[in-house]
């Protein structure tokens, strides 16, 4: 794999003429692996946690595909989504819900895993409409990612070609069933399968220009 | 001079009270607000379950010591403008560590938290945290000026830097109130008022739609959990000074909560009624209208 010369270690010329060495993938980003992060050590508290997490998803405000048109309206009156404790981050930071939303091509795969690489443990994903199970429309496409399971973890998917509005406020309600129980463990399960994951990233990205992990 | 030990524990009584209350009313205005457009909005108790899964989140990254530093800052902005004037008039329990010229440090915690909240965000490296602090400051700095020459204009009407003589003054009905004794200097410091809420129409710095959100960008986990504490702490304590000084103090609880409701509540029409400022304009409606009228409240006084 070649990295892009802008990543390559090099002398740099600070603006008060002094030289320095440069060496972007370790002094811009942290190169360390993720590690698996264990609940509260009292099962009774990560319960709490769990049920106030299910309670408040805060959603990356980031359409991958032509799915995302169906998540607009939810903030609008006719649906709401609010009523849910469902909410829009502008932020990968603060959300804690990636909804992967139609059809990944492979350029904008390389953002989403940078996206849902920044976000805070626990997180979780939902792939929304057929492209993200077996591709759908687009399932002999050269430039689109056909199972997006093998790429992020996810936990729920919406099926349909597009799932309506409505489908997606029953997804969210599945979803808060799941991390109620306590088996969306996403992020703990791409941090174990992290050399998997990785290796099927870089198997369809081939220009790789970042950190293995973007923290 | 003795200090009296029991004010800690009444001080934590009311920082405690002032939480709660700010996290049931800022919901119940964004509930207002979303009722205007036509929608249901969040559920009341929302802002504890946000607040609740912040601080339970496993990991955060930091990006330096005044990353840290940020929130806290922003915090103590917070609590020490609740902390150091009287909270209730005339209760022992709630005076809390107010003292003869708390006035100016009123002044000096409205703006702390900002100002550590530029340190922080600066720190995070995120070029919109960096925008939007820049616009934020500017912006609040130019809403201080006719806020800070209303409490002056106050100050020289009541000849006193203290708070609790301030609202000794005005109390004996209604009319004894700044509000209809020095009406100019409560129109500039209410539109100062509008300038420092964070809401509409001068919210474009941390607005979603503009640059994401701005300052707090890189914000998240424990240190977004701090933010958003302070962001119920921090209104009702500003939103209490202004009642200490212009709308006559409040007695009670109960009516404290219902003074600072109803002073909340004209942040959000206005920003229901109206569209958002760029910064540019928002300073310049600042010079023309309030500026003026600060400087004419202190001229007729």
């Amino acid at each position: 794999m070649t990295t892009k010369p802008e990543l390559m270690k090099r002398m740099v010329k600070g603006p008060d003429g002094l030289e320095f060495e440069v060496d972007p993938l370790r002094d811009y980003y942290c190169e360390a692996p993720p590690t698996v992060m264990p609940g509260a050590y009292i099962q009774i508290v990560e319960d709490f946690f769990n049920w106030a997490r299910s309670k408040s998803l805060w959603i990356l405000g980031f359409g991958t595909g032509c799915g995302a048109i169906e998540m607009r309206p939810l903030m609008t009156p006719r649906f709401d989504a609010y009523r849910f404790g469902v909410a829009w981050r502008p932020t990968p930071r603060q959300a804690n819900l990636f909804i992967i939303s139609g059809y990944l091509s492979t350029k904008t795969l390389k953002r989403a895993i940078r996206a849902y690489e920044q976000m805070q443990n626990p997180k979780y994903v939902i792939g929304l409409g057929s492209c993200t199970i077996n591709g759908g429309m687009y399932w002999d496409s050269y430039n689109t990612i056909k199972k997006l399971d093998e790429y992020l973890p996810v936990d729920l998917y919406i099926a349909g070609c597009m799932p309506r509005p409505e489908a997606l406020l029953a997804g969210f309600e599945e979803m808060k069933k799941i991390i109620r129980t306590g088996k969306a463990e996403g992020a703990n399960q791409y941090a174990e399968n992290f050399a998997w994951y990785k290796a099927n990233q870089k198997r369809v990205i081939h220009d790789w220009d970042m950190p293995d992990y973007n923290w | 001079m003795d200090f009296d030990w029991m004010k800690i524990p009444y001080a934590f009584l009311t920082v405690f009270i002032v939480v709660n209350y700010g996290f049931l009313m800022g919901a119940l205005i964004q509930k207002i607000g979303a009722r205007a457009g036509r929608r249901h909005g969040i559920p009341i108790w929302q802002y504890y379950l946000d607040v609740i899964k912040n601080y339970g989140l496993r990991t955060s990254i930091t990006h330096g010591v005044m990353f840290y530093l940020g929130p806290v800052f922003r915090l103590s902005g917070g609590v020490g403008l609740l902390l150091f004037m009287p909270v209730i008039y005339g209760s022992y329990m709630f005076s809390n560590f107010s003292f003869a010229g708390d006035l100016i440090l009123a002044l000096y915690f409205v703006f702390f938290g900002t100002l550590g909240m530029a340190l922080g965000a600066g720190e995070s490296g995120h070029p919109h945290a960096a925008i939007g602090v820049t616009r934020g400051l500017q912006q609040v700095s130019m809403a201080e000026l006719p806020f800070a020459m209303a409490v002056f204009s106050v100050a020289l009407q009541y000849q006193t830097l203290s708070i609790t003589e301030i609202v000794a003054a005005q109390q004996g009905g209604m009319m004894n109130w700044t509000l209809f004794t020095n009406p100019i200097a409560v129109a500039a410091a209410m539109l100062a008022f509008l300038g420092s809420m964070m809401r509409p129409p001068f919210d474009v710095f941390i607005a979603p739609q503009e640059i994401p959100i701005g300052p707090p960008t890189e914000y998240h986990s424990s240190y977004l959990a701090l933010m958003q504490t302070n962001r119920a702490i921090f209104p009702v304590a500003k939103i209490v000074i202004y009642m200490n000084l212009f709308f006559g103090g409040a007695g009670s609880w109960p009516e404290l909560f219902v003074k600072v409701f109803f002073l909340y509540l004209f942040s959000a029409f206005v920003g229901v009624c109206f569209p958002r400022f760029r910064v540019e304009q928002s300073i310049r409606f600042f010079l023309v209208w309030a500026v003026p009228l600060g400087v004419l409240s202190i001229m007729v006084v």
